[in-house]
């Protein structure tokens, strides 16, 4: 009886697994229950208290960069709120960047003429193969070379480049400015209509019009028409410098900046080769194909060549966007308050609570990738060959 | 005659190649003068400020430069050249960090035996290949004995380490502990078991799911807590924990690209051959696997090796931390951009060439599966 239960462990597959994974869930909530067991003696022993009423305790420090109102007296949970504002921003808007320079520069190094396309080679070399940490120090410390605030560089009057950030004129809309985006608003549908209707029209009558060229036509003529008919109802507040600082308009912080570049500039050169292997991807018959045709260069690009290229881009450019989105996270070694550097880091050390912060800024990052490759799969399937290939 | 001469012209292969890349129409033709302007202010710019206005070890008036105060940039104000002299003056800690003067050549030893580790691992062809593979194995304990000490020699503590051995050593050292554990990881993430299936999704998606960082803090503030009491990992130990499993994760990623490479007949047969699943993961699925896998494996090496710089924040000084303490040092305060530069430029040389490597391989592995 006995000797059979050993030879069916050893020779039936079935059993054999059954009891491999037994023993590995033995022994992980063994190593749990130890590790569980040790932390809270530790803790105990230190003094450390656990829970999460620290994010009611007010957070007694500053924040400068924040999109929500946040002074010292506000709670450690609005901090998080604030970090978490800071990490989106920062990843939207480089993400943006880096998409619109890694497309251009990959098309560079696509393009016939040498030295162009080696200069693209050239950055992208350099780029990707110097760790993204010192690329965005390196940026950090020219933009605070830049003159102070009283020997600001001044572009068109009213904006100004100091070492202590962007200077720019703030728009502060007026009654009436309701119209002017409403104009907006309806343009962008009309827009959508009319393009609607003139693809029906090509389809029936074979003739082809210039849509795009319309539609832009459209969406800025129509609300520049009502910013003017209701008497420019957009006031620019100008920065004014007033004693050692600039009152009024807003400001860019070169933390932001510092950050945005190094990011984007980083990221560009992988994406810029994401997108080259795309369209190199598209076999040479169909270009081939769409000029035997008769399509101009330009619609063989956007018809035939740029949408056969994103079943092959998207995915890649889907981990480049999360790796993005995780490098913000950088933010604290040049001071941009991100979720690692004021939640992360200031709240950690005032309140001691390691094990319940570190869990929810992992946590946080968790989700914004998961987000991020959701949104990003939609889109994949949207741009994959249709039916069962 | 002269329809001739302009004949010969035309089939020259030199000139059409030309005409072709830089003149063959009017854009490109307008492309290449704008990217020859581009050039030539670009790089005059950059050379002047990297060489040849560059104060080396004497500025400009002869001095030899023994603060930031004599650079040539800080006395005359038209001057502008770099101030490598920093990069002289640094060098040791550039490359040691801390590391006692006189016991330098132990580093040294070290770095001059890792190729020779590594090597074997790279090329598959390389004569005496047996040898060179047993000797990576005897590496790590080498330079364990060499960059610690042991019997005979003294024990060098790690916060000492510290610039470009401690760039080097969580590199290597996190690469190498991650590949087995990577392993493991892609075997399990493919295996038939649920419960071993899915800690190592779990494990896999949680890591790869966030920043590194995260992980250097967590490591840095949370080892000591999860240890028994007197067990107190030093920062280098705990940032090589993060590290590790950091790498393992992303590696296992590649080697499951691999893994899924391999047809299923392979393993059918082997499987009717009678081989046990050990049998045919070690003898037959493995080695084509990691075959394939070797350049996306790589490339994540390469994103490690950037990646260790992210160990100033918690506090080390790498290459990168111990540039930023140079600059923090009053008598060369200021030359962010030698310095930066610098570190650059030696990061550069590293991943560049383990890109080329990669490429290497990837060709090689074209022409031999055809």
């Amino acid at each position: 009886m006995k000797n059979n239960f050993i030879r069916k462990i050893i020779f039936d597959e079935r059993s054999r697994s059954l009891l491999i994974q037994t023993l590995t869930i033995g022994i992980f909530a063994f190593i749990i229950y130890i590790l569980v067991q040790q932390t809270a003696y530790n803790l105990d022993k230190r003094g450390i208290s656990s829970g999460f009423d620290f994010l009611n305790m007010s957070a007694g420090y500053d924040i400068s960069i924040r999109l929500i109102s946040f002074t010292s007296e506000d709670t450690h949970l609005r901090a998080y709120f604030v970090g978490l504002l800071n990490t989106l921003l920062i990843a939207i808007c480089g993400c943006f960047l880096a998409t619109i320079l890694g497309f251009l520069v990959g098309i560079i190094r696509l393009s016939s003429n040498w030295l162009f396309k080696n200069i693209a080679y050239v950055y992208v070399e350099f780029t990707r193969n110097v760790p993204v940490l010192l690329q965005i120090i390196l940026y950090y410390s020219i933009l605070l070379h830049l003159p102070q605030i009283k020997q600001a560089i001044v572009l068109l009057d009213n904006f100004y480049l100091t070492n202590r950030g962007f200077f720019m004129p703030s728009p502060v809309p007026k009654e009436g400015f309701g119209i002017v985006i409403a104009s907006l608003i309806f343009a962008i549908i009309a827009s959508y209509f009319l393009k609607k209707y003139l693809k029906k029209r090509q389809e029936t009558t074979g003739r082809q019009y210039p849509i795009f060229l319309m539609n832009s036509t459209l969406i800025i003529f129509i609300p520049v028409f009502f910013y003017y008919i209701t008497g420019m109802p957009i006031e620019f507040d100008n920065p004014v410098l007033k004693g050692f600082n600039f009152k009024g308009g807003m400001v860019v912080r070169p933390e932001f900046l510092g950050m945005l570049f190094g990011l984007s500039i980083y990221t560009a050169a992988f994406i810029s080769e994401t997108v080259r292997s795309g369209i190199i991807s598209v076999s040479k018959g169909q270009r081939e194909a769409s000029k035997a045709l008769g399509l101009k260069n330009n619609l063989v690009m956007r018809l035939v060549i740029i949408p056969q290229a994103l079943r092959v881009i998207i995915p890649p450019l889907t981990s480049q966007y999360l790796n993005l989105t995780k490098n913000s996270s950088l933010g604290i070694a040049i001071g941009y308050a991100d979720l690692v550097h004021g939640f992360g880091g200031i709240s950690l050390n005032q309140t001691g609570r390691a094990i319940e912060i570190m869990m929810i800024v992992m946590l946080t990052y968790l989700s914004i990738s998961l987000i991020i490759s959701i949104f990003m799969n939609i889109y994949n399937k949207s741009v994959q060959f249709k039916g069962n290939a | 005659m002269r329809s001739l001469a302009l004949n010969d012209l035309s089939h020259n292969k030199y000139y059409n190649w030309i005409v072709r890349n830089f003149f063959s129409t009017w854009l490109n033709t307008s492309l290449t003068i704008i990217a020859l302007i581009f050039l030539y202010k670009i790089g005059t710019f950059f050379l002047d400020w990297a060489i040849f206005s560059a104060d080396f070890k004497l500025n400009f008036q002869g001095q030899v430069i023994t603060d930031r105060t004599m650079c040539s940039k800080n006395i005359a104000p038209g001057e502008y050249g770099a101030c490598w002299t920093i990069i002289y003056a640094r060098f040791d800690q550039f490359m040691y960090g801390l590391y006692p003067a006189e016991e330098t050549w132990r580093v040294n030893l070290s770095f001059f035996l890792l190729p020779f580790a590594i090597i074997g691992f790279l090329f598959d062809k390389l004569p005496l290949r047996k040898y060179f593979i047993f000797f990576t194995f005897i590496y790590p304990f080498i330079a364990y004995f060499l960059l610690y000490g042991g019997p005979n020699l003294t024990i060098v503590e790690t916060n000492k380490w510290g610039g470009l051995l401690v760039t080097l050593f969580l590199g290597v050292t996190g690469i190498g502990l991650a590949f087995p554990l990577s392993i493991a990881l892609a075997l399990g993430r493919r295996s038939n078991m649920p419960i071993i299936k899915s800690i190592c999704v779990i494990f896999i998606e949680f890591i790869r799911g966030v920043p590194l960082i995260t992980l250097l803090f967590t490591a840095n503030v949370m080892l000591p807590l999860f240890l028994p009491e007197g067990v107190n990992p030093d920062n280098l130990l705990r940032a090589l924990v993060a590290v590790t499993l950091f790498q393992s994760a992303y590696m296992a990623e590649a080697i499951r690209g691999g893994l899924q490479a391999i047809p299923r007949g392979q393993i059918e047969a082997a499987q009717s051959l009678g081989l046990t699943y050990w049998q045919t993961t070690r003898k037959i699925v493995l080695p084509q696997a990691l075959k394939i896998a070797i350049p996306p494996i790589v490339n994540t090496c390469i994103g490690l090796f950037k990646d260790t710089s992210l160990v100033l924040i918690i506090g080390l000084f790498d290459l990168l931390g111990i540039g930023k303490a140079a600059l923090a040092d009053m008598t060369w305060t200021k030359l962010y951009y030698e310095v930066y530069v610098f570190i650059a430029l030696v990061f550069f040389i590293f991943c560049f060439g383990m890109s080329r490597y990669s490429l290497y391989l990837e060709k090689k592995l074209k022409t031999d599966n055809s």
